[in-house]
């Protein structure tokens, strides 16, 4: 069993194919009950039900929503790009579903194990851009350009912010394999030291998967719904499903780079007795409630303090504390050697 | 054999999508193809087992550079019959670039030597290094001063980028955020005591704060404009 999984093509095949959906299917649940999450909690902070039809409390909900959603049909503009039109979901959702393949469940738990892990998910939460800038250009329609425009600024500027947070991160563990990231919060989770970065690093994650208060792309008020406003079936799900799995993929980050990851809070007794992985199930579906609370709290962002908070807020704080942390390590003689290098 | 048919399928991709750059009619497909092309560039320094460059590639190209891109090319107005009007005019010029270029490029190749045998090795770095650190050393160590200017270069580039397109056109307001924090309900709030029944023209036309907008907006915009109405209106008053 274990050669011909191991140390034959064909059986290493099937073994990535398993850990694939091993990290998928649950990603995909996880979506499902996400949205009904968000919903209970959101209907409890105003007071309502939420929805509570569907099954016992409502647990059912999702998957009406969903196969709903599957048995409308799919209308495309006239004018729009078919091609492109029906690309954008598709990418979307696949790289919402492919940056899984590096996020550590537990000690070396990762279907990709790689030494470039952080960089990896900041290119592929990049190209996140593209499904929605595809998407609004391919529309043919103004409102959805609009929002694909917006999408596409939005999303750029506070990635620079996001950049530079993982800097001072990485200039601390001196790795940028996501697996020592977390082996580095051994004894202090990164979210005390760097409580700054983490606000900033949770505030720009906000606004890259474009959450209330920065839902701008999709700010129905002035552009019905944004770049997916000529979406409808399965096309439209594609891109609620990338969505809300990329929430979850922020979340974890936020979890990996500052709350420690699958690592329990303290090295005692009864928190080692939870297994690891479910710490950091723990530890997201936190971030995912912040969310959520953000969302019920706050009013939408006007555009021009967006930019004004990514540029002349978020940019600066993060660059002086990058340099900062690289100073401070410098001077206590903490800055971690890196790769066996001997200067 | 899997490392090699990775190899050809990326670089076949690379190849046809860089065509397809150039060929494409709709310049926003051009700029797809673009960033396929970048893409699959990543993919080759994957084989060659550069992960870092890899990417770095996608990161600034991608994600970056090309989104610009992409977002002017979208904002085009483009007329394709204009855009194939002067073709003809065009075309001799055209070629003769292309042929030079291509006879240098057989000049050039002329003088390689290619390696016998199969595609070589993916690179080794020094040891007991992953290349990260390899190139951090080589960048941050050796070279430093050469990366420094070239830091500079890009400085001068983006100061001049930025005085380029600054420019105080005075449309539009200001919000200036200390200031709205600054303030207290007595300076912006006048309360009128308005018979009942008359009209508040009586008092001086309309609510308004004492020092509003006119204060933070940029001269000569609009709302200074507005300003001159709403002295018009007092005197009127």
């Amino acid at each position: 069993m274990e050669q011909f999984f191991y140390h034959t093509l064909i059986g290493q095949i099937i073994l990535m194919l398993l850990e694939t959906l091993a990290v998928l299917v649950p990603l995909l649940i996880g979506v499902a009950y996400l949205t009904l999450m968000e919903r209970k909690v959101m209907a409890a902070m105003q007071r309502r039900r939420g929805p509570n039809v569907n099954g016992l409390f409502g647990l059912l909900q999702a998957f009406a929503d969903a196969i709903k959603m599957i048995f409308k049909e799919t209308v495309i503009p006239a004018g729009a790009n078919r091609a492109l039109f029906l690309f954008a979901p598709f990418l979307t959702f696949s790289l919402a579903m492919i940056a899984w393949a590096v996020i550590p469940t537990g000690n070396g738990l990762a279907v990709a194990n790689i030494n470039v892990g952080i960089l990896y998910l900041l290119a592929i939460s990049s190209l996140g851009v593209y499904g929605i800038l595809i998407a609004g250009w391919a529309s043919n329609s103004k409102y959805a350009f609009l929002g694909g425009l917006r999408s596409a600024a939005q999303m750029v500027s506070y990635e620079v912010s996001i950049g530079l947070v993982i800097v001072s991160v990485l200039l601390a563990v001196g790795s940028l394999n996501l697996n020592d990231i977390v082996l580095a919060q051994r004894h202090v989770w990164f979210c005390l030291p760097m409580f700054p970065m983490f606000i900033v690093f949770f505030i720009s994650a906000l606004a890259e998967t474009s959450r209330a208060p920065f839902d701008l792309p999709e700010g129905e008020s002035e552009l019905v719904a944004g770049f997916f406003v000529e979406y409808s079936s399965l096309a439209f799900g594609l891109f609620f499903l990338g969505e809300y799995a990329n929430m979850i993929l922020m979340s974890s980050m936020v979890s990996i780079l500052f709350l420690g990851g699958w690592l329990p809070p303290l090295g005692l007794a009864p928190f080692t007795w939870v297994p690891g992985p479910l710490w950091l199930i723990f530890k997201i579906l936190f971030c995912l409630f912040v969310f959520i609370w953000v969302r019920a709290t706050f009013p939408r962002f006007r555009y021009d303090q967006l930019m004004r908070l990514g540029w002349k807020v978020f940019l600066p704080l993060s660059l002086v504390w990058m340099i900062a942390t690289a100073g401070f390590l410098l001077a206590t003689g903490l800055l971690p050697q890196v790769g066996g290098v001997s200067s | 054999m899997l490392p090699q048919l990775v190899f050809y399928v990326f670089a076949t991709v690379l190849l046809v999508s860089a065509a397809m750059v150039i060929s494409a009619r709709n310049p926003v497909h051009s700029v797809l193809f673009l960033i396929l092309a970048f893409f699959n560039a990543a993919g080759l320094f994957l084989v060659a087992g550069a992960e870092f460059l890899a990417m770095l590639l996608v990161i600034v190209y991608v994600g970056a550079v090309a989104v610009l891109f992409l977002f002017v090319v979208m904002m085009l107005d483009i007329d394709f019959t204009k855009m194939r009007e002067g073709y003809q005019r065009y075309a001799p010029i055209g070629a003769c670039i292309g042929g030079i270029l291509f006879v240098e490029l057989i000049l050039a190749f002329s003088h390689w030597k290619m390696a016998s045998g199969t595609p070589v090795a993916p690179i080794q770095g020094p040891a007991g290094l992953t290349n990260t650190a390899a190139l951090g050393t080589l960048i941050y160590t050796h070279y430093i001063l050469l990366f420094q200017t070239c830091g500079l270069v890009l400085l001068v580039a983006m100061i001049g980028a930025i005085v380029l397109t600054l420019r105080q056109t005075g449309s539009g307001r200001r919000q200036n955020i200390q200031k709205q924090h600054a303030r207290v309900p007595a300076q912006t709030l006048e309360l009128v005591d308005a018979p009942l029944g008359a009209s508040v023209v009586a008092q001086g036309g309309f609510l308004r704060p004492h020092t509003s907008y006119h204060e933070t907006s940029v001269p000569g915009s609009y709302a200074s404009g507005e300003q001159s109405v709403a002295d018009e209106r007092e005197k009127n008053a």
